[in-house]
C-alpha cells in the first residue's frame, strides 16, 4: 500500500478555495517534487499532510506504519522572536524528540545524530552560536538540520534552498539524495525545477490543471504543450 | 545584626518560611522565562487578579487554609484563558482584562462587605502586596507551598526539553507529532500553580515581577535556552535570600523588598550589557 494516498483534496481558507481535485500517491522512497506558481497552495498542500491544516475536501490516507514521530520537516518560514535565546545545537537537537516515547532527556545517540547533521549541512563552526545572530542562509540550514534529526522514514522540504548561496544548495541536493538513496521518502517544493527534478522521480504540478506523475513524463508533456505548465 | 538574625533562626517556623520563599522564587523564574519567551506574561497577570478575587472569597467564608481555594480556580481560569487564546487570538487580550479586573472589583467588594476583620484595608492590603512577613503563613499553607513547589520544580526539569521545543517552534513540534497542545496545557497549569505560590510570597499585585525579573535579567546575560533558564534561578533566589534577610533586619515587607532586589539586579544586568560583560 501507497504511504500517502491523497483523493480530490480541496484545500482553503475558510470560504477561499486554494486548491482542488488534487489526487496523487506517494510510495516508500519516493522523491516527490512538487511545484507550482507562488499562490497556488503548495504550503497549504504540505501542511496539510502535516495534520497542521485540514482539507476541505477529499480524503487523505496514510499507511498504518507511516507514523508522524517519523517526519522530518522544513517550514517555508519560521518566524521566531529575535530576542529568543537558543543555541544552534539546541535547536538541531530538538529536532530528535519527534521519536521520544516516554523519555524526556537526549540519549548519547540523540546528540550523535545531531553531531552528524551539523556536519553533513556543513555548520560545525556555528555548532556554539546563537541563532538569533546568524544570517538568513545559516539560519536557513540551521532548520534544515533539525529537520533531518527528526526525519526517520519521510523528510518534507518546503523549498529548502531559499536563500541558500550556489554551493549550500549544491550541498543541500546532494544531502538530500544520499538519504533518499538509503531509503528516506523525500517530498519537496521548490522553484528550482532544473536541479530539483534532476534527482526526484515523481512530481505534482499545482495550478489551473495540476499534474501528477514521473518525472520523464511530466518533462515530455512539457515540451509537447508548453501551456500546461506555465 | 547578626545576633538579631540568629535569634530569629532559632525559630523553626522561620527556617521553614525561608525554604519555602526561596523554593517559590526559584519555580516562578525557571517558568518565568518560557511566559516571556511565550508572551504569556499577560495570562500571568491576568491570573493573579483572579487568584486575589478567589482569595478574598477564601478568607470571607473563613477557610483554614486559602490555597486550597485560590489554587483550583486559578487552575480552571488559566486552561480558559488558554483554550481562549488559541481559538480567537484578538479578543484574548480584552477577555483576560475583563476578568482579571472584575475578579479585583469582586474580590475588593467581597472583603468590605463581609469581613469579619477590624481591619479590612490591611487585609486587602496584604492579599496585594504579600504579607508584611511570609512568617504569618498558617502551617498548612507552609507545607503545601513546600510539596508543590518541589513538585512544580521536578516537573519543570522533566520537561525542560520539551517546553524548549514547544516554546521555540509550535508548528515544527506539532508537525514532527509531539503534542503540543498538552504541553501549552500542562504549562498554563504550571503557571497557575506557580501564581497562587507566588501570591503567599509576595501579593497577587508583585507576582508578575517575581515571574519576569529574573527572566529578562538572564536574557541580557545569556543566550542559551538552558544558560538563560539556570541563570534565572539563581538570580531569583539570590535576590528572594537577599530580600527575605533584609526583610526580616530592617522590618520592610518582605514581597516588595524581594520585587525592589530583584528590579536592582534588573538594573545592573542591563549596566553589564551595556558594557559587554557577560555576552559571552
Ligand atoms: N493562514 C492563511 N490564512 C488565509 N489564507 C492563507 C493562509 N495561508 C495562505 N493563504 C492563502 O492560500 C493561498 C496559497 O498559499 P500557499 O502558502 O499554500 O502558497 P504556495 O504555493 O506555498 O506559494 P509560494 O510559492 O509563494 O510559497 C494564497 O493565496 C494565500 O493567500
Ligand atoms: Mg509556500
Amino acid at each position: 500500500m501507497a504511504l500517502i494516498t491523497a483523493d480530490h483534496l480541496k484545500l482553503g481558507y475558510d470560504s477561499q478555495i486554494v486548491a482542488s481535485d488534487l489526487s496523487f500517491t506517494v510510495e516508500e522512497g519516493d522523491y516527490l517534487c512538487i511545484i507550482g506558481e507562488n499562490g497556488s497552495g503548495k504550503t497549504t498542500l504540505m501542511k496539510a499532510l502535516l495534520g497542521l491544516h485540514k482539507p476541505l475536501e477529499g480524503s487523505l490516507e496514510f499507511a498504518e506504519d507511516m507514523d508522524q514521530n517519523e517526519i522530518g520537516y522544513l517550514p517555508q518560514q519560521t518566524v521566531i522572536q529575535s530576542d529568543f535565546p537558543a543555541s544552534v545545537r539546541e535547536i538541531v537537537l530538538s529536532g530528535c524528540q519527534g521519536h521520544w516515547r516516554n523519555r524526556f532527556f537526549y540519549s548519547a545517540e540523540d546528540r550523535a545524530t545531531a553531531k552528524r547533521y551539523i556536519e553533513q549541512v556543513g555548520i560545525t563552526d556555528l555548532a556554539d552560536k546563537y541563532y538569533s545572530d546568524l544570517s538568513g542562509g545559516q539560519k536557513q540550514r540551521v532548520l534544515l538540520a533539525r529537520a533531518l534529526c527528526a526525519a526517520v522514514k519521510v523528510l518534507l522540504l518546503d523549498e529548502p534552498i531559499a536563500g541558500l548561496d550556489p554551493s549550500a544548495s549544491e550541498n543541500m541536493y546532494r544531502v538530500i539524495k544520499e538519504l533518499n538513496g538509503a531509503g528516506m521518502t523525500i517530498i519537496m517544493i521548490s522553484h528550482d525545477l532544473t536541479s530539483a527534478l534532476k534527482d526526484a522521480n515523481k512530481v505534482l504540478h499545482i495550478g489551473e490543471t495540476n499534474y501528477f506523475g514521473t518525472v520523464s513524463e511530466y518533462l515530455k508533456v512539457r515540451t509537447e504543450d508548453l501551456g500546461g505548465a506555465k | 545584626m547578626i545576633q538579631k538574625l540568629i535569634m530569629y533562626f532559632q525559630f523553626p517556623f522561620v527556617r521553614y518560611a525561608l525554604i519555602v520563599g526561596v523554593l517559590i522564587a526559584l519555580c516562578s523564574s525557571l517558568l518565568g522565562v518560557t511566559l516571556v519567551l511565550k508572551r504569556y506574561s499577560f495570562i500571568g497577570d491576568g491570573l493573579s487578579h483572579v487568584a486575589f478575587g478567589a482569595m478574598a472569597v477564601a478568607a470571607v467564608m473563613r477557610f483554614a487554609s486559602t490555597t486550597v481555594v485560590v489554587l483550583p480556580v486559578t487552575v480552571i481560569c488559566a486552561i480558559l484563558l488558554l483554550r481562549r487564546g488559541q481559538n480567537a487570538k484578538i479578543h484574548g487580550d480584552a477577555a483576560i482584562a475583563m476578568l482579571s479586573v472584575s475578579a479585583l472589583a469582586f474580590g475588593y467588594m467581597l472583603m468590605n462587605v463581609f469581613s469579619a476583620s477590624s481591619n479590612v484595608s490591611g487585609d486587602v492590603c496584604s492579599t496585594l502586596f504579600g504579607s508584611t512577613s511570609i512568617l504569618t503563613l498558617s502551617k498548612t499553607d507552609v507545607w503545601l507551598c513546600a510539596v508543590l513547589a518541589v513538585v512544580m520544580l521536578a516537573l519543570f526539569v522533566l520537561l525542560f526539553n520539551r517546553i524548549f521545543a514547544v516554546t521555540f517552534d509550535e508548528t515544527f513540534a506539532k508537525a514532527i507529532g509531539i503534542n503540543a497542545d498538552r504541553y501549552n496545557l500542562i504549562i498554563a497549569i504550571m503557571i497557575a500553580v506557580i501564581i497562587v505560590l507566588a501570591m503567599n510570597l509576595v501579593g497577587s499585585l508583585l507576582i508578575s515581577a517575581l515571574v519576569i525579573f529574573p527572566a529578562l535579567s538572564a536574557m541580557r546575560l545569556y543566550r542559551s535556552f538552558l544558560k538563560v533558564t539556570v541563570c534565572s534561578g539563581i538570580l531569583s533566589v539570590l535576590c528572594a535570600l537577599a530580600g527575605i534577610l533584609i526583610s526580616i533586619l530592617a522590618g520592610t515587607p518582605v514581597g516588595s523588598t524581594i520585587v525592589a532586589a530583584d528590579a536592582v539586579v534588573f538594573l545592573i544586568c542591563c549596566v553589564l550589557k551595556r558594557i559587554g560583560v557577560g555576552t559571552e
